[in-house]
């Protein structure tokens, strides 16, 4: 970012954080001080992964694996689930609990042939008129050179397309680290729904604070300053349902948070499989289209 | 998200009194009213420098056709932001150092006479990011594409999401991929024209969403830009990483094309696109009656086909 003529950055920064932290921040006000409690949360590493839920809400679950084009990405997990007399696809992002299965899962973060299985299975879905469950849990797509390489700008695009052209109802849960556009990808969804202590964010605070405070350190403040809760993007009108979490959080007990996940896809799949497809998807449109907050002509519009 | 990336934009006390300035990329001696007869093309190195969306929009409209669409639409607040400005300040200081009203521009124009919805962006505007507003003017812009049939040509260059605009701007992602496949669904072409840099959420949305996709040589076209990926995963990056060359090498797109060129090839290959006949075809399975008597080969060969996918037609075994 180009520097302002006339200000000295660093003097200015340390001055106005410290008066923002004096003065408790302007972050005080709707409630946006736990942000970096839930940050924190949402990354635990007890909480509930995708293949907790699957585990816990379809047994018998089929994972299919592999983009087509270059590789299986483990850091997104597809496959078959049978549920309440129906077949679902289920597509979660996955990270690992311990150090092996951290580096094979790559902490979670999605290349782009993730993403091209993710399409592959989207519209294998679609086919048979299956509907599509996202579990969205990531701290953002991979930054790699050979990712890059493989276009990932372009794959999550095309994700974010294919699933705005699905006929089947779509769900989108984000279950921890709903991080930037790597989220995004599997979330373009008829109903996107929160779990309470999920973060979903355009960056990760870390990254913005070392953008626009050009200090890492002021993560605390940045959570607070890119509304990231389930409450900020609810306020924010969002998404479409925040789901309260077991006492303490998901990460206390499994079973529970499966539970609450499981009712909510129901109520979700009740209503959109009464609709039509052509209205479920003009629906999605609708919502997606009016997503923005603008003036014009004077008027701020939502 | 945006993201830190050093692009050449002059800025004011850097020049000498004659505005001369050093080739950020060869170090030679440039003077600004060659540079701009050269089209901002260092005539050393070749470098293609930045260009301001009003520059860009001269480049590309016949004379006096460019009309702007939304032009009242304008940034709010709604996150009440606070970083080390408010964000409105940081608005407005954009506003005034490049005289526009945001990141991108929309609006139609004839190039060569053919008429065309252009948007535009700027990187100077707040480093290019996608806020609401910018995601607006392009659902416009598209339905004012699909409404005319106009062609659609997006110029790109952006550091990513607005991240003042926190979910609203990664959100605009989404918006503008829907906006593509609404366009998609009718035969109006779309070309996009990647130039430095195009990175983060523009490039993982419609930038790379495009019929054909066009990128300016030399421009840093990536979703993870080189900081982020040298910092994150300490990798060391290769000669080039993530420029125009190398991803036309990789397949990411269509062709480099340099910017004397750029009128020309986008009109020619435009003129290509629309000069198809539609096609719409039926599953074969339903067909009700075969391919027309008296086609082509082709309909014939086809009927051939048909009659040995039939058993009771098919000739008898040797
Ligand atoms: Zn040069």
């Amino acid at each position: 970012m180009p520097t302002l003529p006339g200000v000295h950055l660093k003097d200015e920064i340390t001055k106005i954080s410290q008066r923002l932290r004096e003065l408790g921040g302007a972050g005080e006000r709707r409630g946006r001080s736990d942000a970096w409690e839930k940050v924190k949360l949402a990354r635990h590493a007890e909480r509930p992964y995708t293949l907790d839920y699957i585990e816990q809400m379809f047994p018998g679950f089929i994972e299919l694996r592999g983009d087509r084009c270059f590789a299986d990405d483990p850091a997104i997990v597809a496959g078959l689930a049978a549920y309440q007399g129906r077949t679902l696809m289920v597509i979660g992002h996955q990270k690992g609990r311990d150090l092996s299965s951290r580096t094979y899962r790559n902490f979670g973060m999605p290349r782009p042939e993730g993403y091209r299985k993710a399409q592959r299975l989207m519209r294998l879905a679609d086919k048979f008129g299956i509907p599509v469950l996202t579990l969205i849990d990531t701290p953002g797509a991979y930054p790699g050179v050979a990712a890059e390489e493989r276009g990932q700008g372009g794959a999550i695009a095309r994700s974010l397309v294919t699933m705005a052209r699905l006929g089947v109802p779509t769900v989108a849960i984000i279950i921890g680290e709903g991080g930037s556009g790597g989220a995004l990808a599997l979330a373009l969804a008829d109903r996107v729904m929160m779990l309470e202590n999920s973060i979903y964010s355009v960056s990760s605070p870390e990254a913005c604070a070392s953008i626009l405070w050009k200090d890492a350190a002021e993560a605390e403040l940045a959570a607070r300053a890119l509304m990231l809760t389930s409450d900020d993007l609810d306020e924010l009108q969002l998404v479409d349902a925040v789901l309260p979490e077991p006492r303490g959080g998901a990460h206390r007990d499994h079973a529970a948070a499966a539970r609450i996940v499981k009712e909510a896809l129901e109520d979700s799949l009740r209503e959109l499989e009464l609709m039509h497809p052509q209205e479920r998807r003009r629906e999605r449109f609708e919502k997606f289209r009016r997503v923005g907050v603008w003036r014009e002509d004077g008027l701020t519009l939502f | 998200m945006a993201q830190r990336i050093s692009v050449d934009i002059s800025r004011r006390g850097d020049n000498e009194p004659d505005g001369s300035f050093n080739c950020p990329a060869c170090g030679q001696r440039l003077n600004p009213g060659e540079l701009a007869e050269n089209l901002k093309v260092c005539p050393h190195c070749e470098r293609h420098l930045s260009l301001t969306a009003g520059e860009r929009i001269g480049l590309l409209a016949d004379e006096g056709s460019w009309s702007e669409l939304s032009a009242s639409l304008r940034s709010a607040d709604p996150l009440e932001f606070f970083d080390l400005r408010p964000y409105f300040e940081r608005i407005e200081e954009a506003e005034y150092d490049t005289g526009l009203t945001e990141a991108m521009l929309a609006g139609t124009a004839r190039m060569h006479k053919m008429e065309v919805v252009l948007v535009v962006m700027d990187f100077r505007f707040m480093g290019g990011s996608m806020g609401s507003v910018v995601g607006e003017r392009f659902w416009r812009a598209v339905e004012h594409a699909i409404e005319t049939r106009f062609p659609l040509v997006a110029v790109c260059a952006s550091g990513g999401a607005r991240m003042q605009e926190g979910m609203l701007s990664l959100l605009q992602m989404a918006k503008t991929a829907c906006a593509t496949e609404l366009l998609s669904e009718v035969p109006v072409p779309f070309v996009s024209v990647l130039t430095h840099p195009t990175t983060g959420g523009v490039m993982a949305s419609f930038a790379t969403l495009a019929d054909v996709i066009m990128a300016e040589p030399g421009a840093l076209l990536c979703f993870s830009g080189p900081r982020v990926i040298e910092q994150t995963v300490k990798e060391k990056l290769p000669e080039g990483f993530g420029r125009a060359e190398s991803n036309l090498e990789h397949g990411q797109v269509d062709m480099i094309v340099p910017r004397h060129e750029l009128k020309d090839r986008l009109v020619q290959v435009l003129g290509m696109l629309e000069g198809g006949v539609a096609c719409a075809l039926q599953p074969l399975w339903e067909e009700e009656a075969g391919p027309p008597g008296g086609g082509g080969a082709l309909a014939k060969a086809f009927g051939r086909i048909k009659s040995f996918a039939n058993p009771s037609r098919r000739p008898p075994q040797g």
